[in-house]
């Protein structure tokens, strides 16, 4: 029932263009995250759905319905702050009635409900607590509580795990989402952990200066980042410059900086365009000097750093540039400071980019 | 069960109300042309009325002399003693809110006394006290003080003090420690911390709690009158020209009048514009580095003695001759004073009505503060109307504040007499309130301020309309502020006095009373003025207790 789409949505603050034209479609039922770097727009475009601040132009529905003009108590929308905003002069009890109350919810029902809820964030024990009487995490768990009770089918979230430590949130994060899940809600979560959002999410938005750059779901982002920015900002990429030395159909060869011709697949370049190929730390093999393929880059082991599961190789190239190889610590040779190697790849596995304009660190930067 | 449905429907329709632009906007824009028509321009205004007038003080180059040394007079008080309030008010508050003793939160308490007594009694307290046979020149033979310059300075000094102390704590109280914290662990002593960066970063306070103070002073006339001798500030000279000219010479006395106001007003405007330009570009001399020497200082030794020379200051200068009138007062307990007052018999019966008059005229000021206080105070906060619309009523809000009260009382009353007859009694409202009314935005701005809208707009996604957020967040969270902004508003009320003096001929407040009384107005035994001092202070000391009550479960939020 409730898509939630934005139509050409723009947003400005003076000067500063918080939203540029964003258009985004989120399924009924589906656990969206909208990813990106600070300053990017995420919030602006979260409080835009939820109706605290008004657009300069473009549209909003929820479900079929135009709500641009429905204030935001009429949304059907609960929104989690980043500093969970729970009332500090009421008790956990309260805060979570505040909703069935301001509602006019029958007394009888509005108990049931706020029973249910705290029973759902296992916090029914703590009703008379005041909020600052309670940690990070059961704070965080009422604020979804509260927004959960008020009768939210959509709930949107703005870092709501921003304010806990690293291990609270990495088991919260599953509980969220299994919860949005069980209970059949929409929820849209506004991050700029690139692995919070991969790891709960159905689909992700990867922002970037009041625009969207890319959405798709995890892998496709990972494995089909469609420019310099989304794959450097998921996940990590090496970037190697170069220009196209011969096009044919989307195969390409590429002359790399340093003479290396390495093939690759890509679409919309011509002869002779500088263009950037990103090859992902786990697509490159380390070989031995002497090993001849269709994709050879040699270099020297300049760093290793053991990573328990992985080694973490930094390799000098011929040409200067350095990369960054992972590979698994049991299965694949080891190889040592100083020894000369030779990595490859396979040619489906890299990505071929036009050098953008601004410059490949201006594109990138978040 | 109906009264309950009842206030469902009005709730019902107030949140509809609430949720339309236009209903919201008007309620603004209401509170913003009340504040211009009511309490920014008459007192500005009404002196320009009047404005040709002035020609007459400029033939009496004898009359001019005096206005202008009166003038003079005033400024250098106020500029002087508010420093001293600043220096002497700081360790105080320093004390308060970082020493550890548990005493300290009734020192807390006893800091507000001077605020809350009406100053005409403190004045009273303070000739007392220093001048008086009882008081402490019993001890020298003779009075140790006379009226006149240093008693003047010592009055004003005694009730700005606990403005200062007020801000300073409050101030304390927000700072966040970590900074101090973070040069200590740089390694430098407490006292070098403080100076170098708690000092600079509370320097907004500072400059607030000074420019406070010296308005403070400015103002005050009804205690000033009392102990000023044969020396003249502005407000006591504006008070004796009246008694002197305002029958015998009506159109000088008028001149006079409106020339002296003007200078104060424009005077002090310029003042506190330069304090507000330049105090913040004002460098303490944190450049230098005396490490050793500061940390000295910073000595269990040199706390100790640094704490008894703020609590002597304290107890022997503030609030002891505060509370001397006690004495007299007490003694009328136990001779026929008692049972006259009482019987309101003689000079009591005008005090009696001057206190229902004094207590209503407060109760309407405040009640008048807080209806028309409040959107202005909720606009200012949250920027209703841009950031530019926000500054600049946050500007104007605080003008009647350093307008000295008698001259805002004679501009004001200009103002509405050559518009329409305006009674008496409104126009006493009009003047308190033009006076308090800053006192009550200060308060709730900074209240709302610190509400963060994450609240606000919880609540809204939570379904609550407008209405409903005000009523179940706002509120709640500043009654506290609401009721010591109202309590602030009462008490300073009850104590004016320039400008009640400058508006009414008929009417009598409970501070111009005690005047009277004392200035042998009216012929008053010194029983009589104890007992009518010991009343007020007492019934100041009953708000000032119950404010503490109600306040007292504040530390949970
Ligand atoms: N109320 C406001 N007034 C002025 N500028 C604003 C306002 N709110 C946001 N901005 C600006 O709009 C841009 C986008 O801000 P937004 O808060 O949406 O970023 P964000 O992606 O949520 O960043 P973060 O991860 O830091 O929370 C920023 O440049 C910010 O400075
Ligand atoms: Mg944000």
């Amino acid at each position: 029932m409730p898509d939630v789409r934005v139509v050409n949505l723009t947003k400005k603050f003076g000067d500063i263009v918080a939203l540029d034209n964003v258009n985004l479609t989120v399924h009924d039922k589906e656990y969206f995250s909208l990813l990106g770097p600070s300053g990017c727009g995420k919030t602006t475009l979260l409080r835009l759905i939820a109706g605290l601040i008004e657009p300069d132009s473009g549209e909003i529905y929820i479900g079929d319905k135009r709500v641009d003009n429905v204030p935001p108590e009429d949304r059907e929308i609960g929104f989690v702050f980043q500093t969970f905003a729970l009332f500090p002069h009421m008790t956990v009890w309260e805060n979570v009635n505040y909703g069935p109350k301001v509602k006019n919810f029958d007394e009888k029902e509005s108990e049931t409900i706020v029973h249910e809820v705290l029973e759902l964030v296992k916090l029914h024990e703590r009703l008379s607590a005041y909020p600052n009487e309670l940690s990070g995490g059961m704070m965080q768990r009422i604020a979804v509580a509260r927004a959960l009770a008020a009768g939210a089918k959509i709930l949107l979230l703005d870092e709501p795990l921003g304010q806990l430590d690293a291990k609270v949130r990495n088991e919260i994060r599953y509980e969220m989402r299994k919860m949005a899940k069980d209970l059949n809600l929409t929820a849209i979560h506004v991050t700029h952990d690139q692995s919070e959002a991969m790891s709960i999410s159905d689909r992700i938005a990867v922002m970037k200066k009041g625009k969207i750059v890319q959405v798709g779901t995890p892998q496709e982002l990972y494995m089909k980042p469609n420019s310099l920015f989304v794959a450097n900002f998921i996940g990590e990429s090496n970037f190697l410059e170069g220009s196209v030395a011969e096009a044919n159909n989307g195969s390409l060869v590429i002359e790399l900086r340093g003479g290396a011709k390495v093939h690759a697949f890509g679409k919309g370049l011509a002869k002779d365009e500088r263009a950037i190929v990103v090859i992902r730390p786990e697509v490159l093999t380390v070989e031995k000097p002497s090993y001849q393929g269709k994709n050879m880059l040699r270099g020297v082991v300049e760093k290793i750093s053991f990573e328990g599961t992985f080694i973490r190789y930094v390799i000098r190239l011929e040409s200067e540039d350095v990369v960054i190889v992972i590979k698994p610590s049991l299965t694949e040779r080891w190889f040592d400071i100083g020894d000369s190697i030779t990595l490859s790849f396979e040619s489906e596995k890299v990505h071929v980019f036009a050098y953008p304009e601004a410059g490949l660190m201006e594109e990138i930067s978040v | 069960m109906r009264k309950r449905v009842n206030r469902r429907k009005i709730n019902d329709a107030l949140n509809a109300l609430s949720s339309k632009k236009t209903p919201k906007y008007i309620t603004y824009l209401a509170a913003i042309l009340i504040f211009l028509a009511l309490i920014l321009l008459p007192p500005i205004l009404g002196i320009f009325t009047k404005f040709d007038t002035i020609q007459q003080i400029f033939n009496q180059p004898a009359l001019m002399n005096r206005a202008l040394i009166a003038i003079a007079n005033s400024f250098i008080i106020a500029l002087l003693v508010s420093a001293f309030d600043v220096i002497a008010g700081v360790p105080m508050a320093w004390l308060i809110t970082r020493g550890k003793s548990r005493w300290l939160s009734i020192l807390d308490t006893l800091a507000d006394i001077p605020f809350i007594v009406p100053t005409a009694a403190l004045g009273y307290s303070l000739l007392l006290f220093w001048n008086g046979p009882e008081g402490i020149s019993a001890l020298f033979g003779g009075s140790l003080i006379s009226p006149g310059w240093l008693l003047i300075a010592l009055l004003h000094f005694t009730f700005s003090f606990p403005i200062v102390v007020r801000v300073m704590v409050g101030a304390l109280l927000d700072y966040k420690m970590e900074f101090e914290r973070a040069s200590r662990t740089l390694g430098a002593s407490p006292f070098t911390a403080v100076r170098t960066v708690t000092m600079p970063i509370l320097r907004p306070s500072l400059i607030a709690s000074y420019i406070l103070a010296f308005a403070r002073s400015l103002s005050e006339t009804g205690a000033t009158f009392i102990v000023a001798g044969l020396l003249e500030n502005g407000p006591v000279f504006l008070q004796n020209i009246k008694n002197e000219l305002a029958v015998s010479n009506p159109s000088l006395y008028e001149g006079a009048t409106v020339f002296t106001s003007l200078v104060l007003i424009v005077v002090s405007l310029a003042i506190f514009a330069f304090i507000r330009i330049f105090g913040s570009r004002l460098r303490l001399p944190i450049k230098g580095f005396w490490p050793s020497f500061e940390r000295k200082l910073s000595y269990k030794k040199a706390e100790a003695s640094r704490n008894s020379i703020t609590l002597i200051v304290f107890f022997l200068i503030v609030l002891i001759p505060s509370l001397f009138v006690a004495l007299p007062a007490f003694e009328a307990l136990f001779n026929p004073t008692l049972s006259e007052a009482f019987s309101g018999s003689g000079i009591w019966s005008v005090y009696w009505q001057s206190l229902v008059v004094s207590y209503a005229l407060a109760g309407i000021v405040t009640l008048l503060s807080f209806v028309i206080g409040l959107p202005m105070a909720l606009m200012i906060a949250r920027k209703r109307f841009g950031r530019l619309t926000s500054t600049t009523f946050d500007i104007l809000v605080n003008v009647p504040l350093i307008v000295p009260s008698i001259a805002l009382g004679v501009s004001l009353k200009f103002f509405w007499q050559s518009f329409a007859f305006v009674p008496e009694f409104l126009l006493l409202v009009f003047a308190h309130l033009a006076i308090t009314y800053p006192y009550f935005v200060r308060s709730m701005t900074a209240a709302f301020e610190r509400i963060s809208l994450d609240m606000e707009e919880a609540a809204r996604t939570l379904g609550a309309k407008p209405f409903d957020v005000f009523r179940t967040i706002m509120l709640p969270l500043t009654k506290y502020s609401i009721l010591s902004g109202a309590i602030i508003v009462f008490t300073r009320s009850v104590s004016e006095t320039g400008a009640t003096l400058a508006v009414v001929t008929t009417l009598q407040t409970a501070p111009v009373v005690i005047v009277n009384w004392v200035k042998q107005v009216v012929p008053a035994t010194p029983s009589d003025i104890g007992l009518g001092c010991g009343i007020l202070i007492v019934l100041s000391l009953a708000i000032l207790l119950t404010l503490r009550f109600v306040t007292r479960g504040k530390g949970r939020y």
